[in-house]
Order: structure tokens, then sequence, then C-alpha cells
């Protein structure tokens, strides 16, 4: 810890000063901009915006399908951490390389295609349909698009953990005469917990803000399918910029809450591994 | 590389005793489930771009893309990229400089600044600017008095677009620039090099794959920009629809193979930034290894 606070080298001055002007001008005063003008509405105000019954209802679909779309991540990140950490097979790199495709591709290009493969006539819809499974126009259809954009989240933050787990631990419970289910539940899951839990929350956080996938496939009806990111561009265009700006400020506030628990959980993660 | 760790792994399993392996049929299970799971999630939809972009035929895709609201847009879109990604560059470099090489009070609260635009949703960052720079902001007024157009123009579209993708190249250097330390720099200054001549012949090299790394990223993210883009560019139909803004309004107006032309486009370079993507790490991998 003793490192020398003057470092011989030059340019702090000029380094640090231009990122902060720069993070000034292009993040802290636009934000600080929109918790001014928000303020000053009035708590009432604030409130009575805030709590419209098309602002409820969309949050109560924004957050829902935002949960369950972490846990269906959850789910199948796990599997697919699994798998790519434990297991050799052919197509294993390409698996790997494919996870990373929903951060890649651009949202407006997710929501159209799945848009189109859970229409009626799509490639899954021809299927799905029949079965009275419906995935365009609806809450269904904006889970699924949820769950595409926040999936590489849970893979790529549980994979690096499976990488270092001692497998050593898990051959001693072996050895100890546990069986591989329970080796599982009391050896490995244990260890991912905190991985699962940080890799969720971002899943989460992600899918709370999410717009572009999902203004295709949801068909935005109000009350029904109209997630709380749309609702606020609605706001806009009708020049109610105060129900535009509450809303963003109840999204900004749950973000900033589900960022300090991410951190939390990372501490407390980093915690566990030493 | 893959060779050596398989054999150690499979003597290592048979002399546990298949004690901390599934028995094969729950891993040739779960590799199923894996992969059924990404083909029709992951590898569908993506197929799907091509063959909707496709099915008119080729004369219409080529046309499509040829029709000059899609020009413009394909244009716009490269516009905003070649300036919003140099100035994320430039802070990147900056920020990790002073970083990286300095101490100093707040820095924790500093880092977790840089990272707060991937907490926020698009389209709060769109309305931040409107906020700013529209009509009713705190300064549309004095702008509207000097003709100066920043929302539903090419200013406000950077703008949005520099804030999306604001810590990508940060966020890959600072690390990298921890880990090297400063020794290189200040054994370059001591032998005479001037602050530039370091930074041009010491750091950049030594941090060129992640630098490069953090271009792809930020890059990709700018071109595809769909949420934060739509609520500052005004949709003026051949003057500020990007790429994704013409995606959805030809998806609007019922020309779906139109729109997946375009699309296809983005779905390409995504597939490039995968690409360069693994081949970055493949190289760092390898740097590492030798």
């Amino acid at each position: 810890m003793a490192k020398k606070r003057h470092s011989p080298l030059p340019g702090f001055g000029l380094t640090l000063g231009f990122a902060l002007f720069y993070l000034s001008v292009i993040v802290l005063i636009p934000l600080g901009a929109l918790a001014l003008r928000t303020s000053s509405l009035g708590w009432q105000e604030f409130w009575r915006l805030a709590t419209t019954d098309r602002a409820i209802a969309s949050y109560r679909l924004t957050f829902g399908a935002s949960f369950i779309a972490a846990g269906i991540n959850a789910l199948f990140g796990t599997l697919l951490a699994w798998v790519l950490t434990r297991y050799e097979f052919p197509g294993r790199r390409l698996l790997d390389a494919l996870v990373d495709f929903p951060f890649a591709l651009p949202t407006a290009v997710a929501g159209l295609t799945l848009a189109d493969l859970f229409e009626p006539n799509g490639w899954l819809g021809t299927w799905l349909v029949p079965l009275g499974i419906h995935g365009s126009y609806t809450r269904l259809g904006v889970i699924l698009a949820l769950t595409f954009t926040g999936l590489p989240f849970v893979v790529r933050t549980i994979q690096p953990v499976l990488e270092n787990l001692e497998r050593e631990l898990e051959e001693a419970a072996a050895t100890l005469g546990a069986g591989r289910a329970r080796t599982f539940l009391t050896v490995v899951a244990p260890l991912m917990l905190p991985s699962l839990l940080t890799g969720f929350a971002l899943s989460f956080g992600r899918a709370i803000g999410e717009y572009g996938s999902v203004v295709f496939i949801s068909g935005n009806l109000p009350y029904k399918t109209e997630i709380a990111p749309y609702l606020i561009v609605m706001r806009l265009e009708e020049y109610n910029y105060g129900g535009a700006m509450v809303l963003a400020v109840v999204l900004l506030s749950i973000s900033f809450v589900l960022l300090a628990l991410i951190n939390w959980l990372e501490r407390w993660a980093s915690r566990f591994q030493r | 590389m893959a060779g050596a760790p398989t054999r150690k792994r499979m003597a290592r399993a048979e002399k546990s005793q298949r004690g901390s392996e599934e028995s094969p049929l729950i891993k040739w299970t779960l590799i199923l489930l894996a992969v059924l799971f990404c083909g029709i999630f992951l590898l569908l939809p993506l197929v799907n771009v091509f063959a909707q972009a496709f099915s008119k035929g080729v004369e219409h895709y080529w046309s499509a893309l040829k029709h000059p609201e899609s020009l413009a847009a394909i244009r716009l879109t490269l516009l905003v990229a070649v300036i919003s990604v140099p100035l994320n560059v430039i802070f990147g470099l900056a920020a990790a400089w002073a970083i990286a090489k300095f101490e100093f009070p707040g820095k924790p609260l500093l880092l977790t600044l840089i990272d707060l635009p991937f907490s926020v949703s698009p389209i709060v960052a769109g309305l931040i600017f409107i906020l700013l720079f529209g009509m009713q902001g705190y300064f549309g007024e004095w702008l509207i008095d000097r003709n100066i157009f920043i929302v539903f123009a090419l200013p406000g579209i950077v703008l949005a677009t520099v804030f999306i993708t604001f810590p990508f190249v940060a966020r890959e250097l600072i690390p990298l620039m921890q880990a090297q330390g400063s020794d290189q720099e200040q054994a370059a200054l001591t032998l005479g090099a001037s602050g530039w001549q370091t930074f041009w012949y010491v750091t950049l090299p030594s941090v060129k794959w992640g630098l490069l790394y953090g271009v792809i990223l930020c890059n990709s993210r700018a071109m595809g920009e769909f949420g934060a883009v739509s609520v500052v560019s005004g949709h003026i139909a051949g003057k500020t629809d990007t790429m994704p803004l013409r995606i959805e309004k030809l998806y609007n107006e019922y020309q779906g193979a139109a729109a997946f032309a375009v699309a296809s486009l983005l779905a390409l370079l995504a597939l490039l930034t995968l690409f360069l993507k693994a081949y970055l790490e493949w190289k760092q991998q390898r740097n590492e290894g030798s």
C-alpha cells in the first residue's frame, strides 16, 4: 500500500481533467438535468404521474417479464456454462462463440427476427401457434425478447467461476462417498451461487431498460404489452415531458439500486473465492 | 491446445472412477439440451434474418438496399460511428492513463461513474438529451435563436450514441493498463523520452489489442443502437434515420423483406464483431502463453 503519491509520469492533470470534463458533459450534466427538472415537479405531482394506471401496468409487465426472463436465463445460463466448461464435444467452440451473439446483434435486428419467428406463419409460430402458444404481440413475446438479450450475462458471469473451481473438492466429496447429485448440490452449487445471483441481477437490470428487441415483438398495447420504456416514448410523443421524466426517474432509481446490489454481490463473491 | 488437457482429464476420470464426472447419459443429455437451446434460440434467429432478407429474391434484396433512404441510413450510421468511436477512444485512453498510472482520492467513485451508462435504459439516455437541447429543454430557446439544431439532427444522434457506448473502451483499457504498471514508462522517461513519446512508443503498443477489442465492441454498439437514437432522431426519412430506425420504419410499413435486407447488414456486422472478438481473445491467450 506504500504506493508513491507522486508518480514521475507526466500528464496527470491533462488526462484526469479531460476525463472528468468529458464525463460531466456526456453523463453527469444530462443526468443532473433530468433530476433537476423532475424535482421541480414537486412530490405530489411526481407521485401522481408515477402511479397512473397505465404506468403501473407497464411497471408490472417490465419487472415481471424481466424477472421471469432472468430466471430462465439463470437456468439455461447455468446449463450452458456447465456444458461449455466441463465437457469436450464437437462444436463446443462454436457454441461458446454463439453465446455472445445476443450481445453483438443490434437489438432492433433481434426484435425483428424474433417477432418474425413467432408469427403464425413464422418458422416457430407454425408449430407453436396451433398448440396455443402465441409468441408475437403477447406478454410471452416480451419475455422471449428479454431472455434473448439477457442470456450472455449469466453464462459469462458463471463461466469463469466454474473454470477456476478446484476439481479436487468434488473428487474429495466423491471419495467420501457422496453421489454426483449430492456433490453438485452441496459442493458445487454453493460456490456457484454468488456468480449465479450476479448474473441474474445483470440480466434483470438489462431487461428493465431494454427497448429495441421488445417493441417489435410485443405489439405495445397499453395496459397489456406495453413496457415502461415504451411508455416513456409515448409520453414524449404527446409532449408530456413531466410524465416521461417521472417514469425515467423511476426506472433509473431501480437500475441504481440494482447496480449497488451487484457491486455488493461481487464483493461478497470475491470474499468467498479467496 | 485441446489435446493435452483432455487426455489428462480422461486419465483423472478413470482414476476417480467417475466420482467427479457425470454418467455419460447425463452428460450427453445436458449437451443435447444446451445445443438444442442455442440452436433454437440463438442460431435460428440469425439464420432467419438472412432467409427472410432473401425471401423475395436477390433482386429484391439489392433494390431494398439501394433504396435512397436505405443508402442514406447506411451513410448516417457509418458517419455516427466514425464520430462517436474516436471520441470514446480518446476518453478511454485519457481515463485509463489517469486511473492506472496515478493514485488519487475518489478513484472508486470515478470507476463507478464510468460504468454508469451501462445501467441506464437507452430510452432514458435519449430523454436526457431532449431535456437539455429539445424545444422545451434548458438550452432549447438559446439554440433555436442561433439556428443550432442538436435534437432531431446529427449532433443529438451522436451525443446519444456516445452516451450509450461511453464505457466500452475505458473498461477494456483500465484493467489492462493497471496490470501493466508504469515501470516501462518510467524507464522510457529516464532514458530521455518525452511524455508523448512514452505514450506513443511504450504505452500504446502494449495495450493495442485491448484497445482494438474495446473499439470493436464500441463500434458494434454504436452502429446498432436503437432506443436512444430513436428518441433523439426525429425519424426524418433520408436525413436522421440510422439503419436500426430504417429497419423499424420498413417493418411498420409491412415491408418485411426490405426490413430484413437492411437488418442482414447489421447481422453481418454482429458476426464480424464476434469473429474479431474470438480472434483477439485467441491472440491474447497466445501472448500470455509465450
